[in-house]
């Protein structure tokens, strides 16, 4: 790319066939290994590496345990101040979903290009951010009509609603409700992209202006390539944030199932 | 945008790995090393809880052991102090008892000195009398010649001692 002057920035998302692009079919859907699917291994991997090495279990805690223990009470807490008691249970779902989607965002943002590798941030695919949004969905309405069977059709009427509003604000409260798996992914997905993005435009500015002329990379590249710092400080909270947004808002959603309103 | 581009060439794989790995890292890690890790810390929780309770139990203890091993000792004190006022009481009755005895033999003796003074002045003056009337019947008899009557002479010298 950058041999060709030229740098896209959309390059990065594209998706390339590892092995098995042909072969591997379920019922005629193609199920390839792809780079996205190795840095979904990758990031399940140290997951289980990490929170292995955290699970020996002892009464005085090594800083390995004391990290690992410091994520799971942090799940735990936002379980218990969202949902309550009730949320204890789900604490192994939303501890997955958080830690699943932070690896994988700080897994993108490695700098691997520098020693020729190239990271995958599958979080910013929506073909993956929907699967977890739409799992999370799912497990909310099981939930909800599990434990409230009918009635919980009342979360779609909040209380105090006059009488004459009622259908109307149904109607409100459904399409707001069932826009919630959609925002869900999307936030996730755009977020990812949106830095990732926004890197590899500034960085194009600093190669081209670089192979442009000294006085141009002084006026342009260098302030890009300051900018570029910061903003891969700024990536690096945001990848915690959106994680935390996305296990925080299926709490919420989790909450109005157990707990209606 | 390879993510619409690419949406129809790659969204069963996608899904499907997504599904696969999440899936492990859910049964895997959430369901299967999560719990263990979550009840290391309760196990851990209710051990500092318990040593605290027990801490606070053993201090509450001997509180109560100082306050009694107080009031024991508080009784023990005043115990003693009375003690010590009815050895004191009964000392200084003692004391008086036998300062009294002794006063009492002492007043006897001074009583039986005086009356033994007294007798010896009352048999020297008797005595002095006897000299004085030998004395002035002889000068009597010697100076004028006259013997007088023991009887005579000797109240003649009473009458003298006593008028002087």
């Amino acid at each position: 790319m950058a041999a060709e002057g030229k740098v896209d920035p959309m390059h990065q998302f594209s998706i390339h066939p590892l092995f098995g692009s042909d072969s591997w079919n379920i019922g005629g859907y193609n199920i390839a290994f792809t780079n996205s699917t190795l840095w979904m291994a990758i990031a399940a991997l140290l997951l289980f590496v990490f929170v292995a090495g955290g699970a020996k279990r002892q009464l005085i805690p090594g800083r390995w345990q004391m990290a690992v223990e410091t994520f799971t009470g942090f799940v735990d807490g936002m379980l218990a101040a969202n949902v309550g008691p009730n949320g204890k249970k789900y604490v192994p779902y939303i501890f997955s979903l958080f830690m699943f989607i932070l690896f994988a965002n700080f897994l993108g943002l490695l700098p691997l290009g520098v020693i020729g590798l190239h990271a995958f941030t599958f979080t910013s695919h929506f073909s993956a951010t929907g699967v977890l949004s739409i799992l999370s969905f799912s497990i909310v309405i099981i939930v909800g009509f599990a434990k409230h069977k009918l009635h919980f059709f009342s979360l779609f009427v909040p209380h105090g609603t006059p009488a004459l509003m009622i259908p109307a604000i149904f109607v409100v409260e459904l399409i707001s409700f069932m826009v919630r798996p959609f925002s869900l992914g999307l936030r996730l997905f755009v977020a990812m992209m949106a830095g990732h993005v926004l890197l590899e435009v500034l960085s194009s500015f600093v190669i081209s202006s670089g192979n442009a002329s000294l006085g141009l990379f002084a006026i342009a590249g260098l302030p890009s390539f300051i900018l570029m710092v910061g903003i891969c400080a700024l990536e690096l909270l945001v990848a915690g944030i959106q994680a935390y947004v996305f296990a925080l808002l299926t709490c919420v959603y989790l909450n109005d199932a157990e707990n209606l309103h | 945008m390879p993510q619409i581009a690419q949406l129809a060439a790659t969204y069963s794989s996608q899904i499907f790995w997504l599904l696969i790995f999440f899936g492990f890292t859910f049964f895997v890690v959430g369901r299967g090393m999560v719990p263990k890790v979550m009840e290391t810390v309760a196990q851990r929780d209710k051990q500092i809880a318990d040593d605290l309770f027990a801490a606070e139990r053993a201090r509450k203890q001997a509180d109560e052991e100082e306050a009694s091993w107080r009031a024991r000792e508080n009784a023990n004190r005043a115990e003693a102090q009375a003690l010590i006022a009815d050895a004191r009481g009964k000392a200084a009755i003692a004391t008086a008892d036998r300062l009294a005895a002794a006063q009492a033999v002492i007043d006897g003796k001074l009583a039986d000195a005086e009356n033994r003074i007294a007798e010896a002045c009352r048999s020297a003056a008797a005595e002095i009398e006897d000299v004085a009337a030998d004395a002035a019947r002889d000068i009597v008899s010697r100076v004028a010649g006259l013997s007088l009557d023991d009887a005579a002479v000797r109240s003649a010298v009473k009458e003298n001692l006593v008028h002087g």
